[in-house]
């Protein structure tokens, strides 16, 4: 299949990229994120079909979702529910009379051919999110957030890109049309200078935090369950804003950064060699890191917005409103404020927590009993470690807090020690069990029983007579290597302390 | 007439409170009734060419088990066993539904609509489904892909459209009752012009899941009967809220039957609509309606002028408003999931098969709406008119809302015209149009509107309509002055109206 050919910006050949440095030197970057969030509603926007990722194609799927002749779209009204909470959490102002719109378009991945949308009617307007960069706080103004449904996804055979240009055929998966839709609109960023690649990256990754914090989406970026649109522009400083281009295709955080990146190097080239911007959509290539042209804006299509006619006006009342904004959930920034505060960490440390993924997992083994500092040296140190060798999310390796936090106990209470406990951390990440019944099966537990330890005590000083006699003329410093044979015909096993007790007590 | 004389005679002539009467009573079993249908629809319509598809086991299979139903002393509803004409546009999980459109040809829909479904579990025998103008854009079944009806009355002339099948199909007895949906009148106009009885019920009375959409805001699924009482019985058992369409009514149905066996319009307020007669109206029309206004004043109503200035811009709002939904609407027809397909020979692309297939698949009348649609909506063009179609839309409906200040309902002809020859208007897309100019005004406030038979034009002796209009979920009130109106008129023409149609067959 093949589909009209694209601009003719791809006609000439592109100017050289401009190095970053010497870009934002002479230009200021304007950024705009548009981001769209796949709700995790348990069905979809506008029918009962579930909403799954992975199922077998087109098996959550009904007449309805396809679009088929005389069906009728019907609101969900917990999709209504999670967008209010979203521009609540965004600081937006909450529609109290909005309409769905649509908009027109052939594609074969879109059912009706047309998306039902919200076009100058959004539920939430007017917002922002505060984030930090490099420690510098920036406030992220968010234009609006409105609800859409999702299409179809298509499958584009053969041909080179993957995309539906010189495939050979397409498939076409309906599973995914009709999943509820939210799309986070930024207002412009402007005054970023070279900090917009990091400052757009640190959006998203806010925002993905607040997305998970509220519970509204498994935010996946690698699932498409987030997905990110990056506007970029670049003028000479104090001159008006330049045209922007739209990237798509954003797939990942760090694929936000590069595409910033990329589009300010590549523009400032457009611009140096006395070119202009064209305002067009283009694609991010994950593997170069660069963006490749896509449908011109001055080509664009006309979507034919009009009021949704098969949908009643949205109406949420301000007591609902204030419902969901008092059950709102502490908020990332807050939450962060209150944990650092709790733990006592610098910022640093709380940044290296927060990097790391760990802390869901530190609070969760601090709230099952562990000191704020064990389950830190825990989590960043010995499990961190792990996840790193098995490339794997810390959140995903297969131990709890609630096991972390045991094991903390255990060498607290003296059972066992650091080297014990990471040996039953490894036998409860191979799926052995709790890790006291890890200790119990294999026999982990420090040896404290004197009859066992008399003995080894016994065999440590006759196998190191000249030790022995260091000790007896009061050189008790030497008691250490003594100790150190016991722990080794234990096994590790030994109660350090107690070991080095009887030994002092049979040479003094 | 006399229930027995008549089931020993033609059981097709039976109204559908006899025929239920009959079948609860066992006089006549529902098979029995099918059968007689099926057998006239047999022998006429290779003439009327009232249906798309007759489906005679679907049919004689729901009259059985209303048979057993009874049999097993199980309650009968109040139309159950009763044979209907389905409109080819209301969705129907055991029969094809074509919308009239080669695009649509042999589909078989996987679901039925809420209206199907709801008819089915009353007792309804389903017959068949019926012709109609192409996605119900017309307004004489010429624009049906498989040919159009004919009016029973006169088979050289249209049935009206867009449910014009349906409309045929009640005057040639080929059924009592059928479905059909009105969105510029495609209930009322055919209605009107073969004769029968059609009801608009209020937007959102009535349930569209499962209607193939032609324009969202006005599509309004409604009865059509050879009496008031019989629309009334169709009317309640099809109409209630539906959770499946987010724009019905979540409110009681109107007490339609109650209202027609009350049938009585003493101190009722009728309001004649100025605006809808005069210039461009057929003259036996103009007669019979002030006939009509003469009798229903000379039983007990109040009848004043009033004006609603708006009305006359009724029909180029419509035909903005209709188009640009219809426009959206039918854009689903693009090759890729169901219906023809055409082009897809390896060679070509996705968009080339949506082009071909819609070129192929569309008649002339569907694409000059989406055309006129599209441009409608078109960025540039949009605020010029769709946004100004809809505020003249609201300005109609506040001239109903003073017109119902001052009457209970208002009147006027249905159609300016009687029924007009085959192939006379249909290179004249205007002249078309313009048989809906009365019916457009309430499709365009949501209100409810009927239209009754108020005798014959004595230039062509065709039959000509009354509309009654009425406020939104005030629909009993149409039921009333109809049912007022039928009973004087038969009292004086000695029968129903169709009884001085010759017949066919």
């Amino acid at each position: 299949m093949t589909v009209s050919a694209t601009t003719g910006s791809l006609a000439a050949a592109a100017p050289a990229l401009v190095p970053y440095d010497d870009a934002v030197a002479r230009y200021e970057p304007v950024i705009g994120l548009e981001t769209h969030v796949e709700l995790g509603t348990v069905t979809k926007m506008f029918c009962g079909c579930r909403t799954v990722f992975g199922a077998e194609p087109n098996s959550s799927v009904c007449p309805v979702c396809l679009g088929l002749p005389g069906s009728l779209p019907v609101t969900n009204r917990v999709a209504i529910e999670y967008t209010i909470r979203i521009g609540l959490a965004l600081n937006c102002d909450i529609s109290t009379w909005c309409r769905f719109a649509r908009k027109n378009y052939f594609y074969p991945d879109m059912p009706k051919d047309y998306q039902i949308s919200q076009y100058d009617e959004p539920l939430c307007t007017d917002g922002w999110l505060d984030i930090e960069v490099d420690g510098r706080p920036v406030r992220i103004g968010i234009e609006r957030v409105h609800l859409e449904e999702d299409t179809g996804k298509s499958l584009h055979v053969g041909g080179a890109t993957g995309r539906i240009h010189g495939a050979d055929y397409s498939l076409v998966d309906y599973n995914r049309a009709g999943i509820p839709l939210v799309e986070v609109v930024t207002k412009p960023v402007p005054g970023t200078g070279a900090l917009a690649p990091e400052i757009a990256r640190a959006y998203v990754t806010e925002l993905r935090e607040l997305l998970r914090a509220l519970g509204v989406s498994d935010v996946r970026m690698e699932e498409g369950s987030l997905r990110c649109d990056v506007n970029t522009s670049i003028a000479p400083a104090g001159a008006p804003w330049g045209t922007r281009t739209e990237t798509k295709n954003v797939n990942s955080l760090r694929s936000v950064e590069r595409a910033v990146r990329f589009e300010i190097q590549r523009q400032a080239g457009v611009l140096d060699a006395g070119g202009r911007i064209i305002q067009e959509t283009r694609h991010f290539q994950e593997g170069a890191g660069t963006t490749i042209a896509g449908r011109s804006k001055e080509e664009a299509q006309d979507y034919r917005y009009f009021p949704e006619p098969d949908l009643v006006p949205l109406a949420p009342s301000g007591e609902w409103v204030d419902e969901l904004r008092a059950a709102l959930p502490e908020l990332p920034a807050a939450r962060r404020a209150r944990l650092r505060a709790d733990w006592g960490l610098s910022a640093l440390g709380m940044t290296a927590l927060a990097n790391a993924g760990a802390l869901d997992l530190v609070e969760q083994t601090v709230a099952a009993g562990t000191t704020a500092a064990d389950a830190r040296k825990w989590w960043l140190g010995e499990l961190a470690r792990r996840a790193n060798e098995s490339g794997t999310e810390l959140a995903a390796l297969p131990v709890t807090p609630a096991q972390v936090a045991r094991v903390a106990a255990l060498v607290t209470a003296g059972t066992l020690n650091d080297k014990l406990a990471r040996q039953v951390l490894d036998f409860v990440l191979a799926g052995e069990g709790e890790p006291d019944e890890i200790v119990a099966a294999r026999g982990l537990a420090v040896v404290s029983d004197d009859g066992a330890l008399t003995a080894a005590v016994d065999e440590a000083i006759a196998a190191h007579p000249d030790i022995a006699a260091k000790i007896r003329d009061g050189k008790t410093a030497a008691a250490g290597a003594l100790v150190g044979a016991v722990m080794k015909a234990t096994r590790g096993q030994a109660d350090a302390g107690r070991a080095r007790e009887l030994i002092l007590d049979r040479l003094g | 007439m006399s229930a027995d004389r008549k089931i020993c005679g033609d059981l097709t002539e039976l109204t559908a409170a006899q025929t239920a009467a009959a079948v609860a009573a066992g006089d006549a079993s529902a098979v029995e009734v099918t059968t007689a249908h099926l057998d006239k629809i047999a022998a006429i319509d290779a003439r009327v060419h009232a249906f798309l598809h007759v489906a005679p086991e679907q049919a004689l299979a729901a009259a059985r088990a209303v048979d057993e139903r009874r049999a097993a002393g199980e309650p009968l509803g109040p139309l159950a066993g009763v044979p209907l004409a389905l409109k080819d546009v209301f969705t129907t999980a055991d029969m094809p539904t074509t919308c009239g459109s080669r695009i649509l040809e042999n589909w078989q829909p996987p679901y039925d609509a809420t209206i199907t479904r709801r008819l089915r579990q009353a007792g309804v025998v389903l017959l068949g489904k019926t012709n109609m103008d192409e996605f119900a854009m017309g307004s004489s079944t010429e624009n049906s892909a498989f040919g159009p009806s004919r009016n029973p009355w006169d088979l050289t002339r249209v049935p009206g459209g867009s449910s014009g099948g349906s409309a045929a199909a009640v005057a040639a007895y080929e059924a009592p009752l059928a479905m059909g949906t009105d969105t510029g009148g495609s209930i009322r106009q055919p209605a009107a012009v073969c004769g029968i009885v059609g009801v608009k019920p209020t937007y959102g009375g009535s349930s569209r899941y499962g209607l193939v959409a032609f324009a969202s805001s006005l599509d309004t699924p409604g009865p059509l009967a050879r009496t008031v009482l019989d629309a009334a019985l169709l009317h309640e058992v099809m109409s209630g809220h539906d959770p499946c369409d987010s724009t019905s009514v979540d409110a009681p149905v109107p007490p339609v039957v109650a209202a027609a066996r009350q049938a009585d319009v003493a101190g009722l307020r009728i309001g004649v609509v100025s605006e809808l007669r005069g210039d461009g109206y057929q003259p036996g029309v103009l007669a019979r309606f002030r006939e009509a206004v003469e009798l229903l004043e000379s039983i007990g109503a109040k009848v004043t002028e009033v004006s609603c200035p708006h009305f006359r811009y009724a029909l180029p709002t419509y035909y903005l408003v209709a188009p640009s939904e219809a426009s959206s609407n039918l854009a689903r027809f693009d090759a890729m999931r169901y219906g023809l397909r055409v082009g897809d020979d390896g060679t070509r692309s996705a968009d080339e098969v949506m082009s071909l297939t819609r070129a192929a698949g569309f008649g002339a009348e569907v694409k000059r709406r989406i055309i006129l649609g599209t441009y409608a909506l078109s960025s540039g063009y949009y605020e010029a008119y769709y946004g100004k179609a809809q505020q003249v839309r609201t300005l109609i409906s506040r001239d109903f809302d003073a017109a119902f200040e001052q009457v209970d309902v208002l009147v006027s002809p249905t159609t300016p015209t009687t029924a007009f020859p085959i192939g006379e208007r249909a290179d004249d897309p205007m002249a078309m149009y313009l048989a809906d100019l009365c019916t457009i005004p309430s499709d365009l406030a949501g209100n409810a509107a009927l239209s009754v038979p108020c005798g014959l034009a004595p230039e062509d002796g065709l039959p000509v309509g009354l509309q009654v209009m009425a406020p939104a979920l005030a629909d009993d009130r149409l039921y009333r002055v109809g049912a007022a109106v039928e009973a004087a008129l038969e009292q004086r023409w000695g029968g129903p109206l169709l009884g001085q149609a010759e017949g066919i067959g």
